[in-house]
């Protein structure tokens, strides 16, 4: 055993309070669904965590009701100071039960007990404390002095950070006075319904948050729904394509944060050291399911075999293994789906002529995983350089000069985000003034804040959540009117 | 000051990397050119090696190698005969439970206690067992390092001539951050020089950059790279005495030079953190720190050393508490 | 038989300890009728002295703070203070002389103040700061950045203020990263003696607020023309000499805010008051 084999740490369960079986919360209680239930399982395990229930058409129009009521007898009633103290309540709740929520997370998702512990959790927290003290500050958010909430949001959040997901959802909305019915991914439902428990725990009234279980066709249904106010979406873009489709010439207000293939641009004057690991953090972090990952790395020619071969070296200390170990840095993949997606996409790579790499690290028997790859000789018109993988896997492109790294970096449909490695501050600043997308990280990455606003351009999906900005998703301005054009 | 002209003295690394008849210009040129240390990221990725979780076998492979590294130390105005040779007795036995415990890797004391470390190590100093005791002596008027070379230079040889095997000398700060580069550089060299003995054999040198008045990163990165070009056995980050001493940030710059010293000419350079390093836990983070950036290979006490002196007795607890399986107490430890 | 109750001493809250004045004199406290109920610390110029010392030592330190962990502070306070509510509605209605109700409302209203400001802690700057369209290849960005020392005057309103005035007046002050020197109300000073229990238990840095049990007319010329203070909260100071106060304090040209009648309400204006505006350019090229 070298020291490097460091023993096993894994960070106990004890804390978990899980039932075997979870119904839907409707109306402040856990009620039953009129459909089937299905199993969600742990990515790294295989194994059945709990069953939970598939929420029917009549259970999403049980679920707007009680959101519609909670709406006009309570919520759009109370005042933005109390609605924020019940926000500060679940903020509090989510910090004192960090560590169970932490748990339960890696388990259901799969990604390492370390980043939902030091990252997605406190996060969550940190979400639901900035947006409560917005609830009573509405006229200083730029929409006029008295904006007025919409109604009732449906919002359906994905599986890669599935409880931050929701508290990007959840807590603006419920700031601005808005109801919520919102669906958890089919594959990581657990949280969602540990935070229906704190709704309860914080009193929360009932119907102001709904949480449903369920797939596609759970989700189709509340976007097809008549009562809805706001539809929020975070997923992939070939859904959110159906749902603004979908929602052409309604009333309904939509936000879409969908899809990317960011692009991490090296500078030859970059803080190298740094530089590769906010290359590793921009792609592996989170096993590469990032909607914002660095997927794309553009390095300048001239640097191209030292990057190279400084993160093969990196790569190398990178482990992968059970998430609940504490030193695990590469979880498990989160479904067996997403598994053959990424497979099928490497293949693709390999088949074009790039040349790939993979870390020679153990793979458990068990569960679903892949290693982390690099992609190098990768060129512009190949699918690996142009589609999302969501996956750990990086494609590594060239550039000569900054507008060269620039029109690469622009040269997709894509727009959520991008990297910039150098120590010239302006060359930065001119870089990212060029940049089209809607987060740029400057000798940083996959820095998440609830004061900074997160979205993309075009076909990342539009509208943007966090900070002061992420207030107009869930409210009209004074002046607006019924009908009228924004 | 403008960069003197003439040549710097030549080592054979200064040699490689520069060419013959290099200036102090050329080295300002070299050194100003290597990629900076961004600290935000430096200080996350540090962050990173204490989230790692040592725990049963690592944790004991951990304390049993922290302990054999140790460079037990004690720099005092009060220093005596009876303070040297307690702490002397220590560190071949630091724990008189346990015969088992590894003695550490050195005794560190000023020049002029160095004949009575020696007397006290008696037949357990290194050139009696390969297992045993080093002796290693600040010089060059630590730990300010203001004085005339001349005085350095003397200070150094009555060390060695004492018998020091290991020599903890200290760059001149005043001149790397004026910018006379090529003097603190030639200052190396001359000390390294004044390491030799009669029979031709050097003492080991260790050059220490006291991180905590060079401020930033960058002239950390800086200061490692010359050190390394001027002959620098181990490179190490303070003398203890200003603060702050060593830190993580600073002990993973400096490793990350070594290691690419290492992938540039193969050779390899020590590392030595010192002060401030005072639990186990955070001596724990230090070996990761070095497995994970500049490999397992360092983790011997030939490569690597804790500047310590409280951080002994807690180790000692630390392999109490995992041999009994209860906390131990400052009473079941000696004091020094 | 009735047991005797331990009486509290009221002392001064500097540096966050709690220490007598310097000067060793005390006054006495009383309710509206006259009735003895306590004697209270009375400051002298060299408490104030050694306040302002305390709040600039921990100046930097908690300015440099994040936003988010000043709001978490502002919130603890908020948090704590409800946790204490009966302790603070007994206290006013001896000083006050008001009801049961009235009590409770201003001990609920002060809480308020502080979730209010809490809130706010890491968003005002997204308000009153901005990226500004420079004409050229620049980028320009304007931020907050809090003043520094403040010393202010707690409004001296004989009902409604004992705890309300004191948190109307601080709470703006801390939430952008100043420090403080706080005056408390005069004749009714146990409500911020208790108050700053709260803080000491509540996370809140040593020094960051100073309150002083004393009169505005002896304090306050001294802090006006100290040259270690930044600027003046004046909200409570319309019974005193205020005017002189303000003259002393444009020697240093102090930033002064004037007395309001009342409680001053919650605004941003109260916050911004106490920020300097930090403008920054850089160049922006390509090349």
């Amino acid at each position: 055993m070298t020291f490097l084999d460091y023993a096993p740490a894994p960070e106990s369960t004890s804390i978990l309070n899980l039932k075997p079986s979870y119904g839907l919360f409707i109306g402040g209680e856990f009620v039953d669904g009129g459909g089937s239930s299905f199993a969600s399982i742990s990515p790294s395990t295989e194994k059945t965590i709990t069953t939970v229930a598939e929420a029917t058409e009549a259970d999403v129009d049980r679920a707007v009701k009680a959101a519609r009521v909670a709406y006009d007898t309570t919520w759009s009633k109370m005042s933005g100071s109390e609605r924020g103290k019940y926000l500060f309540r679940i903020a509090r709740i989510v910090q004192e039960r960090t560590r169970e929520l932490a748990v339960a997370e890696s388990m259901d998702n799969g990604k390492p007990i370390r980043e939902t512990r030091d990252v997605d959790i406190p996060l969550v927290a940190a979400w639901f404390f900035y947006y409560a003290g917005w609830a009573d500050k509405l006229e200083y958010a730029g929409l006029g002095p008295n904006p007025q909430s919409l109604g009732v949001a449906a919002q359906i959040v994905p599986w890669n950070f599935p409880l931050l997901m929701l508290a990007w959802k959840i807590a603006p909305a419920l700031a601005a006075g808005n109801t919520v019915v919102l669906k958890p991914a089919e594959t990581t439902p657990l949280t969602a319904l540990l935070f229906a428990e704190i709704c309860q725990q914080a009193q929360l009234p009932a119907g102001v948050v709904n949480i449903i279980t369920g797939a596609g066709a759970t989700g189709a249904a509340m976007v097809a729904h008549p009562d809805i106010n706001k539809l929020a979406f975070t997923g992939s873009t070939p859904v959110g394509r159906q749902i603004a489709s979908t929602l052409a010439g309604t009333n309904t207000k939509v936000t879409l944060e969908l899809g990317g293939k960011g692009a991490n641009i090296i500078f030859d004057d970059a803080a190298i050291d740094q530089a590769i690991e906010g290359i590793i953090s921009g792609i592996f972090f989170n096993q590469g399911h990032v909607c914002c990952a660095g997927s794309r790395l553009l390095v300048q020619e001239n640097i191209h075999d030292d990057v190279v071969n400084r993160l093969q070296n990196r790569l190398a200390t990178l482990r992968l293994g059970d998430p609940l170990d504490k030193n695990t840095d590469i979880g498990a993949v989160n479904s067996k789906a997403q598994l053959q997606r990424i497979t099928e996409l490497v293949n693709v790579g390999e088949g074009e002529g790039a040349t790939r790499w993979s870390s020679p690290c153990a793979i458990p028997e068990k569960g679903f995983w892949f290693a982390p790859t690099v992609f190098t000789d990768v060129h512009t018109s190949h699918r690996i350089a142009r589609e999302e993988i969501f996956g750990p896997v990086l494609s590594v492109l060239t550039f000569r000069t900054p507008e060269e790294a620039i029109a690469k970096a622009n040269n997709s449909p894509y727009g959520l985000s991008a990297g910039i490695w150098t120590e010239k501050a302006s060359r930065m600043l001119a870089v990212a003034d060029k940049l089209r997308a809607g987060v740029i990280w400057a000798n940083t990455f996959n820095k998440f804040d609830p004061a900074s606003p997160f979205g993309g351009y075009q076909e990342s999906g539009y509208g943007r959540e966090g900070g002061r900005h992420g207030l107009a998703a869930y409210l009209n301005s004074s002046d607006w009117k019924a009908g009228s054009r924004s | 000051m403008s960069p003197r002209a003439s040549a710097l003295a030549t080592t054979h690394r200064s040699h490689s990397v520069l060419g013959s008849g290099a200036t102090e210009k050329a080295l300002i040129t070299f050194l100003r050119g290597i990629p900076g240390v961004d600290t935000v990221g430096a200080e996350a990725r540090a962050a990173g090696f204490a989230t790692r979780s040592l725990k049963t076998t690592s944790k004991a492979a951990g304390l049993d190698m922290i302990m054999s590294m140790v460079d037990l130390t004690t720099l005092e105005g009060a220093d005596t005969r009876g303070k040297v040779h307690t702490l002397a007795k220590k560190a071949i036995v630091p724990d008189s439970t346990d015969p088992g415990a590894p003695s550490v890797a050195a005794v560190c004391v000023y020049g002029d206690m160095v004949a009575e470390v020696r007397e006290s190590l008696g037949s357990w100093h290194i050139s009696q067992r390969p297992d045993g005791v080093a002796i290693a002596a600040v010089a060059t008027a630590f730990p300010s390092g203001r004085a005339s070379m001349p005085v350095k230079i003397l200070d150094t040889q009555f060390a060695v001539s004492e018998g020091a095997d290991e020599i903890d000398m200290v760059i001149d700060r005043g001149a790397f951050l004026s910018g006379s580069w090529g003097m603190v550089y030639d200052q190396i060299v001359s000390i390294k020089e004044a390491c030799q003995r009669a029979d031709g054999s050097y003492a080991h040198l260790k050059v220490i950059l006291e991180t905590g008045e060079l401020a930033t990163l960058d002239n950390v990165r800086r200061a490692s790279w010359l050190a390394i070009l001027a002959g620098a056995d181990f490179i190490k980050t303070s003398t203890g005495k200003v603060s702050p001493a060593a830190t993580l940030p600073v002990t993973v710059t400096m490793l990350e030079v070594i290691r690419d010293w290492h992938g540039m000419t193969g050779e390899k350079i020590g590392m030595k953190p010192a002060g401030g390093i005072r639990a186990s836990k955070d001596a724990l983070r230090y070996l990761v720190a070095v497995a994970e950036t500049v490999g397992e290979q360092w983790l011997t006490p030939d490569l690597f050393r804790f500047g310590a002196s409280s951080l002994l007795n807690d180790v000692v607890m630390q392999r109490q508490k995992m041999r009994t399986g209860h906390y131990s107490g400052p009473d079941y430890v000696s004091v020094d | 038989m009735t047991r005797l109750s331990v009486a509290k001493t009221y002392k001064l809250y500097i540096g966050g300890k709690f220490p007598r004045s310097e000067s060793g004199h005390t006054y006495e406290v009383t309710t509206p009728q006259g009735a003895f109920l306590a004697n209270a610390s009375l400051a002298s110029r060299k408490d104030a002295r050694d306040a302002v010392v305390a709040a600039r030592s921990a100046f930097p330190g908690y300015a440099g703070l994040t936003s988010y962990n000043r709001g978490q502070i502002l919130y603890r306070i908020a948090e704590v203070l409800e946790g204490r509510r009966d302790q603070f509605v007994q206290e006013i209605l001896e000083s006050e002389g008001v009801g049961a109700g009235p009590a409770g409302k201003q001990v609920d209203e002060a809480i308020d103040v502080w979730v209010w400001y809490a809130g706010f802690a890491d968003k005002y700057a997204q308000i009153v700061g901005n990226g500004n369209p420079v004409s050229g290849p620049y980028f320009n960005l304007s931020t907050p950045d809090p003043t520094g020392v403040v010393v202010a005057v707690s409004p001296q309103g004989l009902t409604g203020t004992s705890l309300l005035g004191i948190s109307a007046v601080l709470a703006p002050i801390i939430t952008s990263g100043n420090t403080a020197v706080v005056l408390s109300h005069f004749s009714q000073p146990r409500s911020a003696i208790s108050f700053a229990e709260v803080l000491a238990t509540s996370d809140v840095p040593s020094g960051v607020v100073n309150i002083l049990t004393g009169d505005p007319a002896v304090i306050m010329p001294w802090m006006a023309s100290h040259a270690d203070v930044n600027a003046l909260d004046l909200a409570g100071g319309s019974d005193g000499d205020w005017v002189a106060w303000q003259q002393a304090a444009a020697e240093t040209l102090k930033r002064v805010v004037p007395p309001t009648t009342g409680i001053p309400g919650r605004s941003l204006d109260a916050i911004t008051a106490f920020v300097e505006t930090k403008t920054v350019w850089h160049t922006k090229a390509l090349g």
